[in-house]
């Protein structure tokens, strides 16, 4: 049932069966030594920095004892990772990451030099890649209208101040 | 009398033809993203935050307020009519609304869980404006082992209403905590967690976190299996409600209204666990339980009302003590920041046109709500057609602008590529994202009161145990943890978010 309501939980299809013989549930040792190394890390950090006393807290006091809550409880999750019923992991947007992850960045690379139109375009077609239904022709037709639709809404009715045509165009 | 008095200050702000405007998209908004699926109002308003900064304060709240309910709307007619919820808050509804759809009932389904919202809605703009006041007076004698204990409480009712493990809910919680002590010390200008990257000193922007974890991850999740959504319903008729549904719904209106608002007041409550726990109570006191999960009117004017009313309600603890009950409030306050407005009980009495004017805009938004949706339910289930890989290129476009114009800092730019990751990645671990952002906004908040009660005692912890209302508040959060952990209540509280 937790599929139907909870968006986290996605499918479980597919090589879910042979898990449940592990001993241990993968996704909570991932999340446990996870939540252990991020602790030790800000320890770490905070340790470097002046902790002080209760009287007179230092920057690093609160971080300290906050990170010293966190690794331990990566441990428990590790441990109950032991005892719980384990779950599939479901399935990962690899071909997702792949083209929606760079698109901000991309953003960020040429909103500057190109300007906001082409940049925003570029993002824009990066993105639509991301789905396996995308056809080349939709997705230029697409992000044209959805650069138009965003030049006119954020550059001239808002007037956000984004140069449309950058230095790079020899503008 | 006073209220009156503030209530017409209210309206005269809330009703100027520019907040008309703002309060009229806001809920367009709210309803078109509300009824799509795979965005929520979170990563709406994150998206639309750095836009906001164009208006005047009290207009872009109106407009960050409208989205948020008019997205409780939005998502209850993608779960009438799809069987899946636009928002998670109408997760319940889609159990005895899609039922109801299948019946050939669409159309009533979605008045009444439309009259039920707009009554819930009504009476809950009463309520923040009557309790409000009230708290606010109670807030102003707030010192800092006060501030400290609520937050200590709102931290860990998100983690009690948080979907699946406790210490993972925990462990975000923390995490939250630390990644908002990045930037610098602000006691003693110590440079604090910045890897040495100039950018970070001034913290971690707190739009590209909620933008990378709520809108970039949830697109992510929403590509790891793409399947066309089946609009069964492609024509809405018969809107009206049969006298025989008036006399089911009524009472179920009324607990669901009582319910959600009751829910909603809660640090850390809000929609979604309003209407898990109406359509609970509904099933147990009903005479025909077994209609339930077959197209139950009561099953959806209840939970319809209840999430409603959360909604309303959980702006109070935002208007009076500046404490975000939910990640939406938490993006409401870094929309006041940003409008140079310290959030926190000084708002009402420095800010009335601000604060009055909010809470009128609510009703106000709320009538936009139901005059507008049931005519334009054509227009709505058309949108439902739209696939979704034609709308996510769109969202990660808003977001990149969206985020860039908020300092037009392109490392923010990375950093929500970065929280995307994460966001992700944290998903696929089964750790919500709500307690992280909760845990962000207030994380500089605690340490900061934390290390003022500390000096203010002269270092003894005591003083949070001394003070009563702080006292108070810490067994409170106390209580709510150790009734999470017990394992009794634990298996309820698993069965009542997966409840069928």
């Amino acid at each position: 049932m937790e599929e139907r309501f909870w968006p986290f939980y996605v499918a479980s299809n597919g090589d879910g069966e042979h898990m449940k013989d592990l001993s241990f549930s993968l996704r909570d040792l991932i999340c446990g030594v996870l939540f252990i190394f991020i602790g030790l890390f800000f320890a770490i950090q905070a340790y470097g920095l002046e902790v002080g006393t209760a009287l007179r807290m230092g920057p690093g006091y609160f971080p300290f004892v906050l990170a010293g809550v966190l690794i331990l409880l990566g441990i428990i999750v590790v441990i109950q990772g032991t005892q719980l019923q384990h779950e599939p992991m479901g399935p990962i947007a690899w071909r997702g990451m792949l083209f929606i992850l760079p698109a901000p960045i991309l953003f960020g690379l040429t909103v500057r030099g190109l300007g906001f139109v082409p940049s925003l375009f570029l993002t824009g077609l990066v993105a639509a890649f991301a789905s396996t239904k995308m056809r080349p022709g939709t997705a230029l037709l697409l992000v044209g209208g959805l650069t138009l639709f965003s030049v006119i809404v954020f550059s001239y009715a808002l007037g956000l101040p984004f140069r449309r045509f950058g230095p790079w165009l020899g503008q | 009398m006073d209220l009156l008095n503030n209530l017409e200050l209210g309206f005269a702000t809330a009703a100027s033809p520019y907040n008309l405007l703002f309060c009229f998209t806001g809920v367009i908004l709210g309803t078109l993203i509300g009824v799509l699926p795979g965005i929520g109002a979170t990563a709406t308003i994150a998206m639309l935050l750095p836009i906001t900064f164009q208006l005047e304060p009290v207009s872009s709240l109106i407009m960050l307020a409208g989205i948020y309910y008019g997205a409780q709307y939005g998502g209850s007619t993608t779960a009438i009519l799809i069987n899946m919820p636009g928002e998670s808050s109408s997760a319940v509804t889609a159990i005895d609304g899609y039922q109801m759809a299948r019946k050939g009932r669409a159309g009533a389904a979605l008045a009444i869980a439309a009259i039920g919202s707009f009554f819930a809605g009504t009476v809950s703009t009463i309520l923040v404006a009557v309790f409000a006041p009230p708290l606010t007076a109670v807030a102003l004698r707030f010192g800092s082992p006060e501030y400290f204990s609520l937050m200590i409480v709102g931290l860990v009712s998100s983690v009690a209403l948080a979907h699946g493990s406790v210490v993972k809910a925990l462990g975000m919680v923390v995490l939250g905590l630390l990644l908002g002590l990045v930037g610098t010390d602000i006691y003693t200008g110590t440079p604090r967690f910045n890897l040495g990257i100039l950018e970070l000193s001034d913290g971690l922007n707190f739009v590209a976190l909620a933008v990378g974890v709520f809108g970039i991850a949830e697109i992510l999740r929403n590509l790891e299996n793409e399947h066309d959504r089946d609009v069964m319903i492609k024509k809405v008729t018969n809107l009206l409600p049969t006298r025989q549904d008036w006399k089911e719904m009524t009472a179920p209106i009324l607990r669901g209204t009582v319910i959600g608002s009751a829910l909603g007041i809660l640090p850390g409550g809000g929609a979604i666990l309003a209407s898990f726990a109406s359509y609970t109570v509904e099933k147990r006191i009903s005479n025909t339980p077994g209609e339930f999960g077959k197209g139950a009117v009561a099953g959806v004017a209840g939970p319809e009302s209840a999430n409603n009313a959360g909604a309303q309600t959980s702006f109070i603890p935002m208007l009076t003590l500046g404490i975000p009950a939910n990640p939406v409030m938490a993006l409401m306050i870094g929309a006041m920041i940003i409008q140079g407005i310290v959030p926190g009980p000084n708002v009402a009495t420095e800010q009335p046109a601000l604060f009055w004017g909010i809470i009128a805009s609510m009703w106000i938004g709320n009538l936009m709500l139901i005059l507008l949706n049931l005519p334009l339910i054509g227009l709505w289930v058309k949108l439902l057609t739209i696939p979704y890989y034609m709308l996510f290129p769109a969202i990660i476009a808003f977001c990149s602008i969206g985020v860039y114009s908020v300092n037009s800092n392109v490392f923010d730019l990375y950093a929500v590529a970065f929280f995307g990751l994460i966001g992700y990645g944290l998903a696929k671990l089964r750790c919500e994202p709500a307690p992280l952002l909760l845990g962000f906004v207030l994380g500089p908040l605690l340490e900061e009161h934390l290390r003022r009660a500390m000096i203010m005692s002269r270092g003894d912890p005591m003083t949070f145990l001394n003070r009563p209302i702080s006292l108070g508040l810490l067994l409170l959060a106390a209580a709510v943890l150790v009734v999470v952990l017990l394992p009794s209540i634990r298996k309820k509280r698993d069965e009542v978010f997966v409840e069928d």
